[in-house]
């Protein structure tokens, strides 16, 4: 996909300096260019242009179809894109860029085990362990209200309670990039709340917040930036209180006013 | 009828007295099936989690193999075995032929395929749900493929039960290869073919039912132990 500038550093001290470049440097911005997404002879992502800054919170909202769940999927490097360009500070999505963010996904994938090792579990796939890890782990579960169900089977917590997990297992490594998608879909409105708090928390601190919902309140609530998808394109970007004032788009509108838009 | 009623009778008086050939046959069973099912496991559940994660061009062919092995004739694979280990075959010298080890050998071969093919399944089904969230959190292939035996182990603990009730009840590989010699390779199956054939139709039925009442005890076992696991969700 991207061409590196320089060439492949050979010695391992160079190599040594070239990661630690790589763990300084930040991934922002991420930018789509003509990105194109085919799958079934099909378009889902048709010609998309998009830039993620570092700071504001990105809502992405659209129509179902809209293709907002692959854009996540792809800016995190899970699926590859059929055609365009995509990178983030200049690197192509893959391993180094995926250490930097984290996702939680609509339907939270709770490991077999219990809810502290759930988050053991994703501390210790970056590389943490001992002390550091368990007092890490504690400190994330207190953050989501879960400190006495640290011992519970995960799959056995109410569906709130596991979204709560899966936000704190994300943040917990602290990514530069959190993508959500529809973190909130189908909770009661507590739980709502309390992933919204986790999030607004993140952002305080700093991580760039790329979200998916379908909920205009929450959207309203949380976004600093809103993205308007429609059929595999960005239709509308604009900062919050303007798109929802004055959309930019007819789509956009119709679909702020409330009316359905296929 | 009365030949079951005597023959349960029979059974159950074998059991109280403790026979001490009744226990060597069992004891030899037991030792020769659960240990062909482990090493069994050993291959068969790295095997069958590498198929259900990997993609390579010829996978659907080996996955079907693999399946169609799952039905291997206990005879075909006893003849094999049979063929390798005899004085003129292979592994002659190594004298194998008509010990308890050539029977674990037979049987593993048998009970491979069965694991390999069910760990494939059932790993496949997990990866689904697992694999974007491991690269996701930056899981590597190999770490993974590791998560995913670990979090199917109470489903795999089936996968294993299969493998054991297949070896524990077939006759024809151990008969082959071990050749039913009294106290060295004389097992439950190849005891109640042995008595069936002298006409002791009493006895080898009430061997049966003892077979019958260890693969049922076994699975018991395995079955209350997942029966736990599913309470925690971890099934």
């Amino acid at each position: 996909m991207l061409e590196l500038a320089e060439p492949l550093p050979q010695t391992p001290l160079q190599r040594a300096a070239a990661a630690r470049d790589l763990e300084a440097a930040t991934i922002l911005p991420g930018r789509a260019e003509d990105l194109v997404y085919e799958a079934g002879g099909r378009r889902l992502i048709d010609g998309l242009e998009l830039r993620l800054e570092a700071g504001p919170l990105t809502v992405l909202v659209g129509p179902n179809g809209a293709g907002k769940s692959l854009l996540l999927r792809l800016l995190h490097g899970l699926i590859e894109p059929s055609a365009g360009q995509l990178h983030w500070a200049g690197r192509a999505p893959g391993k180094e860029t995926r250490r930097r963010q984290a996702m939680v996904f609509q339907r939270p994938v709770m490991l077999r085990r219990s809810a502290a090792a759930n988050l053991h579990y994703a501390l210790r796939a970056k590389g943490l362990d001992g002390l550091p890890l368990a007092e890490l782990a504690r400190d994330w579960l207190a953050r989501a209200g879960l400190a006495e169900l640290a011992g519970r089977p995960a799959r056995l917590l109410s569906g709130g309670e596991q979204q709560r997990l899966a936000v704190a297992r994300a943040l917990s490594t602290g990514p530069e990039v959190l993508f959500l998608d529809e973190p909130t879909a189908s909770l009661d409105p507590a739980s709502a709340l309390a992933i919204e708090e986790l999030i607004l928390e993140a952002r305080a601190a700093g991580t760039k917040i790329v979200l998916v919902t379908h909920d205009l309140g929450q959207a309203r609530r949380l976004a600093d930036e809103v993205v308007f998808l429609y059929r595999g394109r960005v239709e509308a970007q604009a900062p919050a209180e303007r798109f929802f004032d004055d959309p930019i788009s007819d789509k956009a509108r119709a679909f702020v006013a409330g009316r359905i838009v296929v | 009828m009365q030949d079951f009623a005597a023959a349960f009778a029979l059974a159950f008086g074998l059991i109280a007295e403790g026979d001490a050939a009744l226990l060597e046959i069992i004891w030899l069973s037991l030792r020769v099936s659960v240990t062909a099912v482990l090493i069994a496991c050993a291959f068969g559940l790295p095997l069958g989690a590498a198929l259900a994660v990997a993609r390579f061009p010829g996978r659907g062919a080996i996955v079907t193999l693999l399946n169609a092995l799952m039905g291997l004739p206990p005879v075909v694979v006893g003849l094999m075995v049979y063929l390798i280990l005899s004085n003129a075959g292979p592994l002659g010298v190594l004298g194998l032929l008509y010990t308890p080890t050539a029977m674990i050998i037979a049987q593993t071969l048998l009970v491979t395929p069965i694991v390999a093919a069910l760990t494939r399944q059932v790993i496949e089904d997990l990866h689904g749900e697992y694999d974007e969230q491991l690269r996701s959190l930056g899981v590597e292939r190999l770490a993974a493929t590791a998560t995913l035996l670990w979090d199917g182990r109470y489903s795999l603990l089936t996968v294993a039960l299969a493998g054991f009730g297949r070896a524990i009840a077939e006759v024809g590989a151990v008969m082959i290869v071990g050749g039913n010699i009294n106290h060295v390779t004389r097992v439950m199956t190849t005891a109640i073919a042995l008595e069936t054939s002298k006409g002791e139709l009493g006895l080898a039925l009430a061997l049966g039912i003892i077979l019958v009442g260890l693969a049922v005890f076994v699975n018991g076992c395995v079955m209350s132990l997942r029966a736990g696991a599913g309470r925690a969700a971890y099934a």
